[in-house]
């Protein structure tokens, strides 16, 4: 799967979209397939305040957890409840369905120091470590 | 050579839960008559206090818990079965004669809190457990207070922790190589320390430099584990412990490896300052589907100010228990340990003997080295060096036709062998962790490779078969992803679940 | 030796294959000054008959709750173990199994576990259960600490009636964490004071900490004191070292318990001088995640065959590795195990039955003691089967060794625990006492009272 233009990549494999003053936050196609199946996702609480690469939660398959980190500082201003009871959007649509959390950017300038797409593939190939 | 494979068992049931055989009325059990007065519960406790009867509690009969459990067993695999090769676990044969000997009244039946004096039999075969313990390690004393290995980890950081802040810092780091069994980085956690992760070198052995470029007056210590878990000896050990020495760290090893060192080299001699041992890997006490283990901490001198309270002393001829220890860190658990293990442990060093153990140690090494020789053009061997009581190999061979570690442990049961230790270390990918132990024959040894060798053979011809082992079970690929994702911990009152799914096997 | 299969002409074929021509050549990576020289200084093996002798040897002149008249509690319990128990996890197949990473060969196992996580919330009304801890003691540090990750706060309060050795595990756990630890007294009666444990609790307190039956054998206020975490916003923490009183009283998750642990010796596993243990966890579902230990789920296969399996593994050390929950791996299995079969054969009416035996047979003795010259019950809170005795005139551990000469083990001294109470001692009664025993401690203690 490509990773789609118009997003933005952190090195942790989440990437971002930004609609309007908000960002779309979720994790990438490689990240869900690193994992394997997912079994629960630990989110923050609306109005949480994050700092750029702040940990806001974990993402569990059977055999790993990983934790998540938000791209960029801001509020938490949606959470999607559905992952609750489907974790498995998180593997069957990362794009789209599986989109974790909204924030209310703070700073646009923060969008600056992370990746496009095409740099994100070069991340990839070369290792992404 | 005799036909070992699995054929069928005479006749393995299924069975239910036990919930499930429930008939209101039935029972199992055996009390004596009340020879008191039979007063109202009400009149002896106020009855907010009181509960009604358990609602779903089992009423079987007495024949129905034998069935259900003797069936539940049949279920199950034994080292009493077959060879059991899990790497760093040691399942070597449990001998009856030591739980004959743990049942004993004078040990089974003794309160904990029961007088000193009509104790001695039971703290004079904990000095003694804890005396062969500090010699075989070549150290100066051992607490037998853990309960397991996990539990003698948190008990020796808690030890070099005591041992900082006496010296006035309790610093703040621990090193852990990367190829370290996931509990040591878990117990330095609880002791409030930072984990600093130190790369395995090109022989698979930790190297000095490698230490030495994050060691600084801020690490409390490294916490080794020799052999390590690559099953290779550390042969920078003597670097590695000066190099944290020198800036004044201690060095905690972990002993679940011990099997091969037992007679053979001088823990406390390489500068290791705290080991803790696992009976029930290298002692024998058996694993019982999951412990009771006990994890004993042998140490050099320095650190046995702080061990846990009581330590059984000597006065003359007599065994007391010493809690006048005004450094010590405390207690880890409550009472002395996992005394039962203890006798089980201390029975069989007694029945080995200085020879036996030696021979124990000799044989385990002999036995995986002979593994290794001739499973190494099979499989993918990422060190190739004499190994000591394990091996490692890797699926990179078998990965090429799309046949993972995973599927050659499944395939492995088919043949009527518990698999080894799967994706571990971490840091070789798609590891199989091999450790035969001295139990196992030179002819078991063979089925095994032969095996393993039909299973290569199988990969690159038949790679379906692999994907769908285990076929021999009763079950088979159990799916783990929906038991994480709708965790089911417990029976609820309902109507009970058929046991047999879509058809028999 | 019979443990060790091959011979020396099987090692050497082996050698041979290997390519080397000594065992020496395989320990070579060991550096001289590090190698063992000769003999370990062990004692010379023992046959099998010789082994024995020996063993029975060393406690010939030891006491034991079988042989002497014992009224001994205080966390480790005298009772009955129906015979089936041992010769079932004396079956291999049971005894020499590994810990069951291989759900396909392990489902006794598995299926056993969660046979057992399910009787240990049906005995403490809790929603969920691990495959157990080491014991009671180091369980309920893992509550506290459970309760300080869930709440984020840094400080405990802790009933000084909670088993002192407890309390002193406690202490060891929290002290590199830095975790503060708030000590309530008990009242008149012997429970807590609920006055100054609701004063002890604050907006800081992760959780309350308290056990029934108390030390003393006294039975808390827990509901009330629940009250008083959960008012702040604390955890509810409760330990039971006397599980068989869960058979007739109320169970901790019925009165506000957040997290419930026991000592589980008391069903199925001998006293053997204080281990292997068998540790009881227990949560709501909200905590699971949180919750240390091992976890047996229900499953099917490929199939549809209902099957066992471990799950939620990935709080557990050997994925999270240092943010664990805990760093616990090997727990106590079979002693899990043999409580499993011990409460399945008691059953729902043995396990009443049993709780009746031990609360009237402790009434007795209570009774008795009360009016015994020299001596008075001590608190008077309701007990189990468990009470604190006062001794006027003589001093405790000399009236202990004189009835410990007539093979009467007749209480634990407090002195050691609790200096303030240096004239009294902890009487236990199971449905392992007899009357006549009853009779003949009263009748000892009075006549040298």
């Amino acid at each position: 799967m490509t990773n789609p233009e118009g997003l933005k990549y952190t090195r942790e494999h989440e990437w971002i979209k930004v609609e309007g003053d908000k960002g779309r936050v979720g994790i990438t196609h490689y990240a869900q397939d690193q994992l394997g199946d997912v079994v629960f996702v630990e989110l923050p609480k609306k109005g949480r305040q994050l700092r750029q690469m702040e940990a806001l939660g974990a993402v569990e398959s059977v055999k790993a957890v990983s934790d998540l980190y938000c791209p960029v500082s801001g509020e938490v201003v949606e959470v999607n409840s559905a992952l609750e009871q489907k974790p498995e959007l998180i593997n069957q649509d990362p794009y789209g369905q599986g989109w974790m959390i909204v924030v209310k950017v703070r700073n646009a300038k923060e969008l600056t120091a992370l990746m496009s797409a095409q740099q994100y593939t070069s991340f990839l190939a070369q290792g992404a470590k | 050579m005799s036909d070992h494979t699995v054929g069928t068992r005479g006749l393995v049931f299924n069975e239910p839960l036990i919930f499930d055989r429930s008939v209101p009325g039935r029972v199992a059990y055996s009390l004596p008559p009340s020879d008191v007065p039979e007063e109202k519960p009400e009149r002896l406790i106020p009855r907010k206090f009181l509960r009604k009867e358990i609602a779903g509690f089992p009423e079987v009969s007495e024949l129905d818990v034998v069935r259900h459990f003797t069936r539940l067993s049949q279920w199950n695999y034994g080292i009493d079965l077959g060879m059991y090769p899990l790497g760093s676990c040691t399942m070597k044969y449990n001998p009856r004669v030591n739980e004959d000997a743990a049942r004993l009244p004078g040990f089974a039946r003794a309160h904990p809190y029961q007088p000193e004096e009509l104790s001695q039999g039971a703290l004079q075969l904990m000095y003694e457990l804890a005396e062969y313990l500090a010699q075989i390690a070549a150290m100066d004393a051992a607490s037998l207070q853990p309960a397991a290995g996990a539990h003698g980890e948190l008990t020796g950081m808690l030890l070099i922790r005591a041992y900082h802040v006496s010296k006035g810092n309790p610093r703040k780091k621990v090193l852990v190589p990367d190829s370290a069994h996931g509990t040591n980085p878990a117990s330095s956690a609880i002791c409030g320390y930072q984990v600093i992760p130190v790369k395995t070198g090109p022989r698979g052995s930790v190297e000095p430099q490698a230490v030495a470029d994050v060691m600084d007056a801020d690490v409390a210590g490294i916490m080794m584990t020799n052999p390590n878990t690559l099953g290779l000896f550390e042969e920078n050990i003597v670097g590695v412990c000066q190099v944290v020495h020198a800036k004044g760290g201690q060095v905690y090893c972990d002993g679940a490896n011990m099997n091969p060192m037992v007679g053979i080299a001088k823990m406390g001699a390489m500068g290791i300052d705290v080991l803790q041992y696992n009976l029930h890997k290298t002692f024998s006490t058996p694993h019982g589907g999951g412990g009771p283990g006990s994890g004993p901490v042998a140490m050099r001198a320095h650190l046995a100010p702080f061990m846990p309270v009581p330590v059984v002393g000597k006065r003359g001829a007599r065994y007391a228990l010493d809690y006048d220890r005004p450094h010590s860190i405390g207690k880890v658990r409550a009472f002395y340990g996992n005394f039962g293990m203890m006798v089980r442990a201390y029975a069989y060093i007694r029945t080995l003997g200085p020879d036996g153990l030696r021979r124990m140690a000799q044989t385990a090494v002999i036995n995986a080295n002979y593994l290794m020789s001739q499973l190494k053009g099979s499989y993918d061997l990422p060190y190739d060096r004499f190994c000591k009581h394990e091996c490692v190999f890797s699926d990179a061979i078998q990965a090429k036709k799309d046949v993972h570690t995973l599927d050659i442990a499944k395939r492995l049961m088919d043949y009527g062998f518990h698999p080894p230790t799967i994706y571990f270390p971490l840091i070789v990918k798609g590891a199989l962790m091999i450790e035969p132990t001295e139990s196992e024959s030179k002819e078991t040894l063979d089925q095994f490779i032969a095996a393993l060798k039909r299973i290569a053979a199988e990969a690159e011809e038949h790679p379906d078969l692999l994907h769908e082992a285990p076929q021999k079970p009763r079950v088979s690929r159990l799916n783990e992803v929906k038991a994480a994702r709708e965790p089911n911990l417990r029976w609820r009152p309902g109507p009970a679940r058929p046991a047999g799914g879509r058809g028999p096997k | 030796m019979r443990y060790i299969p091959n011979t020396d002409a099987d090692c050497r074929q082996m050698l041979a294959a290997i390519g080397v021509r000594s065992v020496e050549d395989l320990f070579a990576d060991i550096p001289r000054q590090v190698r063992v020289k000769g003999d370990l200084k062990l004692p010379p093996a023992l046959s099998e008959t010789d082994l024995m002798r020996h063993m029975r040897g060393l406690v010939a002149k030891d006491a034991d709750v079988e042989s002497y008249s014992s009224f001994l509690g205080a966390g480790a319990y005298n009772h009955f173990a129906p015979t089936i128990t041992n010769h079932l996890i004396l079956r291999g197949e049971f005894l020499t199994a590994y810990t069951p990473y291989q759900p396909e060969i392990s489902q006794g196992t598995l299926q056993a576990i969660y046979e057992y996580q399910t009787l240990v919330c049906q005995l403490t009304g809790m929603e969920v259960a691990n495959a157990s801890m080491y014991e009671g003691g180091s369980a309920l540090a893992e509550a506290v600490l459970m309760a300080h990750r869930a709440t984020g706060r840094e400080e405990v309060v802790v009933a000084r009636t909670v088993h002192p050795e407890y309390r002193q595990v406690i202490r060891t756990y929290l002290a590199p964490l830095g975790i503060r630890i708030r000590e309530v007294p008990y009242g008149a009666a012997g429970g807590t004071d609920l006055k100054l444990l609701r004063a002890a609790v604050t907006e800081q307190t992760a959780c309350v900490a308290v056990q029934s039956p108390n030390f003393f054998g006294v039975v808390e206020e827990v509901a009330e004191a629940a009250a008083a975490a959960h008012a702040k916003g604390g955890l509810a923490v409760v330990a039971v070292a006397e599980p068989v009183s869960l058979g007739l009283l109320a169970p901790p998750g019925e009165l506000g318990a957040d997290i419930v642990v026991a000592e589980g010796q008391a069903f199925g596993n001998p006293i053997s001088f204080g281990g292997p243990y068998l540790g009881f966890f227990a949560t709501k579902e909200r905590y699971v995640r949180s919750m240390p230990g091992r976890l047996v789920g229900q499953t099917e296969d490929r199939d549809g065959r209902v099957g066992y399996v471990l799950t939620l593994s990935t709080r557990e050390q050997h994925i999270r590795r240092e943010k664990a929950t805990s760093n616990i791996c090997t727990n106590e299995g079979l002693c899990a195990l043999a409580a499993t079969i011990t409460l399945c054969a008691l059953g729902k009416q043995g396990v009443r039955e049993m709780a009746l035996l031990n609360l009237r047979k402790a009434a007795y003795a209570k009774g008795k003691l009360a009016k015994a010259k020299g001596f008075a019950l001590r608190f008077d809170g309701p007990t189990f089967n468990e009470f604190v005795v006062q001794a006027k005139r003589r001093p405790v551990r000399q009236i202990l060794g004189a009835l410990a000469r007539k093979r009467m083990l007749a209480g634990v001294a407090l002195d050691r625990f609790y200096p303030e109470l240096r004239d009294c001692f902890l009487v236990c009664v199971t449905e392992q006492n007899r009357r006549e025993e009853i009779d003949g401690l009263v009748k000892a203690l009075g006549g040298g009272g």
